[in-house]
């Protein structure tokens, strides 16, 4: 072999590079929970975690400052495992080590599949309602719906985030185009008579020509979220339609005729749907007596499943999920006495991270006493 | 005489320790300690007024004791009964801490008073209004923004309506004769509550007898609204958790046709207390107890342990011993050694002892693991440190593990002592955290993790200390402290990794996700960090004896930013102890830390150990 390769190999394997890593990691993870306060902790998992470069903003000119975790991960994962196949011997005296070291392995990897392709939802249910869908509590959409047929909704939904590039979208089921004109990620609406000097409304059609739209600051904060606002333009064959303001704060649907069908028009949380229906039977909240503190909170929920199989009964509270259909249901809240919210979460690999921690704990566990036993050997001598 | 040493300084402590337990020793009455063991429900649990007492004592003013106008030194339970009985007398006492210039001109104290720190109920009351005002101008902001003075008046104001609510708790504003007006309502109650009838049905009616009765009822209104402390139990048959205070009790009377027995005997108490019969006050309290205890016994009980538990202060005895134990094991290195040693291990094993009985107390009045809150963690982070010392001690029988020990120990329970000025250390668990599975386990485990990981970094402070400024550290004790360290650190990283990871998979049971970088979570996970580091470092060859020792120190810095630092942010799901103070301290520590660092890096030349 030749001396820049034994360089480079040496590199890798060698325990100066894991220290190296793991202080910058420690300097990383400091920096982001700082780094909290204002940004938020999704978008600081965005900026630090789920990145190859931390960049700074200085300016408006953004600098690549520090490596991000995917980069700092990723090194420690090929220090540990080049580090561990250069080094291999059998022997009974380092089994911790390489049980610890092998379920280390896993929950990286673990955590990084979790990264990519976990996703959160919310399921805000009233007593008795039925629902077949979850939302997002981050990200809208914009409905249109098709809503000749009265038992059958066609839904064309499309991304907030292609109102916000100002993509001009054409759909098959759709006879116009949709031609965003303007987008606000964050808002507030009031009707116009209570803004004398607002500016005049884009919107020629709808609830949009009585209400007057402010734009807002993006908010990071835990308990605020961003209300988006657009206006769009739909553009048939012969010319437009109008122009509509959507946004959830309008809550309902605004209705139009076009082409010999009725149309709604709607931007609301991002839905995913289920082939099954959940049907809050019941909610139940105690507080402690004389106080406000929250004692526990519960779901009665019946699983309607597909298919004309028996529905069935679970009870959903704090720390005891129900998990179902690949997706697991938490009691995230409430909003009144007769409403509960669920936290809905998809992440396939999330059995991982057990597994992961059983053979760390047991590595560290066996490493401790081999340890200890030769200790105490040497003692006694 | 020294070979005794250990057993006089043990037997001394423990009996000063029984003492402060023992009935006939306290300060106040047996009646009086009688009715501080009654049980009331008070911030959502069961709670001897004892406990009232003391926690609001320690809330408004920081301490527990209370000094009269004429210098006599009051029990919290005096002082409660003369706040529920005696209100004129209360407000003359002077409880209130004012430490902010602004805020004393505010109250109408110029600068020539500016030393005055202590004022009662009565010197503030002319200037509530104003004190109302400015309160409602700086609680808008948030708490990490306001200045000094918006802190202060926030504050005092909250201390105020604490007062008055719990002055407000049994008897009504501005009464006179409590007993005599539930008496005088007794005999009028049927006529009043029929002449109210026939008036509301439109008949002929006593329109005096309704009104007074009418009258009566906007009272016991205003009572009910006016106080949190529940303390008239209900009635047989009912919920038993169902207690009202007595505002609620007494608008009852009108469907009952009688007065709540319960408001009576309090009433009468009062009367008792108030006209200075201790014989009747006694006979009252004993009647009312004994009628209580039929129906809730439980409640009673525990009541009664608590109150001792409140009398013993473990916690604060055992402060001591471990002071004690701290100075004997540094005496040891000057002056007789093994008997300063031997002294210094006995008392730190019966501190402990002590702090294990407190822990078991305060679990099974709680009926929760022991670690529930940052009050408990302070204990327990001393009490699995010294656990650990006494292990090292026991094997090494250096005086280091002693030492090290009465370091740790005083130090969390300092700490302890200062988190329970936030109120009462036995709060209910909000309903996120009421899984006594997961906080048996996961906050357990990784309270130990942050023990361990002081441990080693206290260890290594009193190498370095003890290199720098003493010849006592030869090679043998030096190697013997750093083999310590390094076990310390494996232990450390075992009990941080795995409680970190049982924390994540308790938040993976109840919201849904392993590993969500909240603030409380990255501070577990770089302990877990920084303890691989300084094992992988020391594998490495990266560091030896004294390197070793600096990583260790930081790992001081690293577990208390985790602690409390992250609290500080003011943001996460486990926000829960946002203290002022407590960043000022912080500052301090970490400073310290890395002085001492600095000094370790001082040529061995300059080390008074090591020189050859």
């Amino acid at each position: 072999m030749n001396d820049s390769l034994k360089l480079v190999r040496g590199f890798f394997v060698s325990l100066r590079l894991t220290v190296f890593l793991l202080a910058l990691s420690i300097i990383l993870i400091f920096w982001a929970t700082l780094d909290q306060v204002n940004l938020g902790v999704w978008a600081v998992q965005h900026k630090f975690f789920h990145s190859f470069i931390v960049f700074a903003r200085f300016g408006s000119l953004q600098v690549p400052v520090f490596p991000g975790g995917y980069t700092i991960g990723g090194l420690l994962l090929v220090n540990l495992l080049s580090g561990h196949i250069y080094r291999f011997k059998m022997g009974w005296n380092k089994a911790g080590i390489w049980i610890a070291h092998a379920g280390l392995i896993l929950l990286l990897v673990g955590e990084l599949i979790s990264g990519l392709v976990q996703k959160d939802y919310q399921m805000r249910i009233e007593e008795g309602e039925t629902k077949n869908y979850a939302e997002s509590g981050r990200q809208n959409e914009l409905a249109v719906i098709d809503a000749t047929d009265a038992n059958f909704d066609e839904v064309v939904a499309i991304p907030e985030s292609l109102l916000a590039h100002g993509t001009v979208v054409q759909n098959p089921k759709l006879p116009f185009r949709v031609v965003p004109k303007e987008y606000n990620p964050n808002s507030s609406i009031q009707m116009r008579s209570q803004v004398p000097n607002a500016p005049p409304s884009l919107a020629t059609v709808g609830m949009g020509t009585m209400v007057a739209v402010t734009p807002l600051d993006v908010t990071y904060k835990e308990d605020e979220r961003n209300v988006p606002s657009a206006f769009v333009e739909l553009v048939g064959p012969d010319g437009s339609l109008g122009t509509w303001l959507v946004s959830p704060l309008l809550g309902n649907p605004q209705k139009f005729d076009f082409a010999g069908k009725t149309w709604k028009l709607v931007m609301r949380p991002k839905r995913t749907y289920q082939p099954y229906s959940l049907t809050l039977e019941k909610f139940s909240h105690d507080i402690y007596p004389g106080t406000d503190i929250p004692k526990n909170f519960s779901s009665r929920i019946k699983i309607n499943p597909p298919g004309g199989e028996p529905s069935r009964d679970v009870l959903i509270y704090m720390n005891n999920p129900l998990r179902y259909g690949g997706l697991t249901y938490y009691q995230q809240g409430y909003d009144g006495e007769h409403t509960t919210i669920l936290e809905v979460v998809r992440n396939p690999s999330w059995l991982a991270p057990y597994f992961a921690c059983a053979a760390i704990t047991l590595g560290l566990v066996v490493q401790f006493l081999i340890h200890l036993v030769g200790f105490a050997r040497r003692r006694r001598a | 005489m020294t070979r005794r040493m250990p057993f006089f300084v043990a037997a001394m402590a423990a009996f000063c320790f029984v003492l402060g337990v023992y009935p006939g020793w306290e300060h106040q009455p047996a009646s009086v300690s009688a009715f501080g063991q009654i049980p009331v429900l008070s911030e959502g649990r069961f709670k001897p007024l004892d406990s009232v007492a003391r926690s609001t004592l320690l809330v408004i003013q920081g301490h527990q004791g209370v000094i009269a106008p004429d210098k006599a030194e009051l029990t919290p339970d005096e002082w409660l009964l003369d706040v529920l009985f005696n209100p004129q007398k209360a407000d003359t006492y002077a409880i209130f801490y004012i430490d902010n210039p602004d805020l004393l001109s505010l109250v109408g104290k110029s600068e020539t008073h500016l030393t005055i720190e202590r004022l009662s109920f009565n010197e503030i009351a002319p200037h509530i209004a104003e004190i109302e005002a400015q309160e409602k101008l700086a609680e808008p902001v948030s708490a990490q923004a306001r200045t000094r003075f918006q802190s202060s008046v926030v504050q005092l104001y909250g201390n105020l309506s604490h007062y008055l609510r719990l002055r407000r708790a049994i008897l009504p504003e501005g009464s006179k004769d409590f007993l005599g007006e539930l008496l005088h309502l007794q005999e009028i109650l049927v006529d009043g509550v029929e002449a109210v009838r026939a008036k509301e049905a439109g008949q002929p009616h006593d329109e005096a007898k309704a009104a007074a009765i009418m009258a009566e009822g906007q009272k016991f209104v205003g009572m009910s609204e006016g106080t949190d402390l529940l303390a008239i139990p209900p009635d047989e048959g009912d919920d038993p958790n169902a207690w009202h205070n007595t505002g609620h009790a007494l608008l009852e009377t009108f469907g009952k046709g009688e007065v709540n027995p319960a408001v009576l005997a309090y009433a009468g108490m009062g009367y008792a207390w108030r006209g200075n019969e201790p014989a009747k006050f006694d006979h009252i309290v004993g009647l009312y107890r004994t009628a209580l205890e039929k129906h809730f016994p439980r409640q009673v009980q525990k009541a009664r342990v608590e109150t001792l538990f409140n009398t013993a202060q473990p916690f604060y005895a055992g402060m001591w011993m471990y002071l004690g134990a701290f100075l004997f094991a540094a005496l040891s290195w000057i002056k007789w050694p093994e008997a300063s040693r031997r002294t210094a291990f006995a008392l730190v094993a019966l501190g402990w002892v002590i702090a294990t009985l407190g822990i078991a107390t305060r679990m099974w009045l709680e009926g929760r693991p022991p670690v529930t809150n940052l009050y408990s963690s302070a204990i327990f982070i001393g009490w699995g440190s010294v656990a650990l010392c006494l292990v090292l001690e026991a094997v090494y029988r250096d005086g280091i593990g002693a030492e090290a020990a009465g370091l740790i120990g005083f130090a969390t329970l300092i700490i302890a002592q200062h988190l329970a000025l936030a109120g009462d250390t036995l709060e209910m668990m909000r309903a996120v955290l009421d899984s006594n599975f997961w906080l048996g386990t996961h906050v357990v485990v990784v309270t130990i993790g942050y023990a361990s990981t002081f441990l080693a970094g206290v260890l290594a402070v009193i190498y370095i200390l003890r290199g720098l400024f003493t010849t006592t550290l030869d090679k043998a004790s030096a190697e013997a402290l750093s083999r310590m360290v390094y076990g310390i650190v494996c232990f450390a990283t075992l009990f941080s990794f795995v409680g970190t990871t049982l924390g994540g998979i308790w938040a993976d049971q109840s919201w849904g996700r392993f590993w969500g970088w909240d603030p409380k979570e990255n501070g577990a996970l770089i302990i877990v960090i920084w303890n691989a580091l300084i094992l992988h470092a020391r594998w490495a060859g990266m560091v030896r004896q004294r390197g070793l020792m600096c990583l260790a120190v930081f790992g001081n810095i690293v577990t208390s930013w985790s602690w409390f630092g992250t609290n500080m942010l003011g943001i996460g799901l486990h926000a829960y102890g946002f203290t002022d103070a407590a960043f000022w301290w912080l500052s301090a520590f970490v400073a310290s830390q890395l002085a001492i660092i600095a000094a370790a890096n001082l040529p061995l030349g300059r080390w008074r150990s090591f020189r050859t």
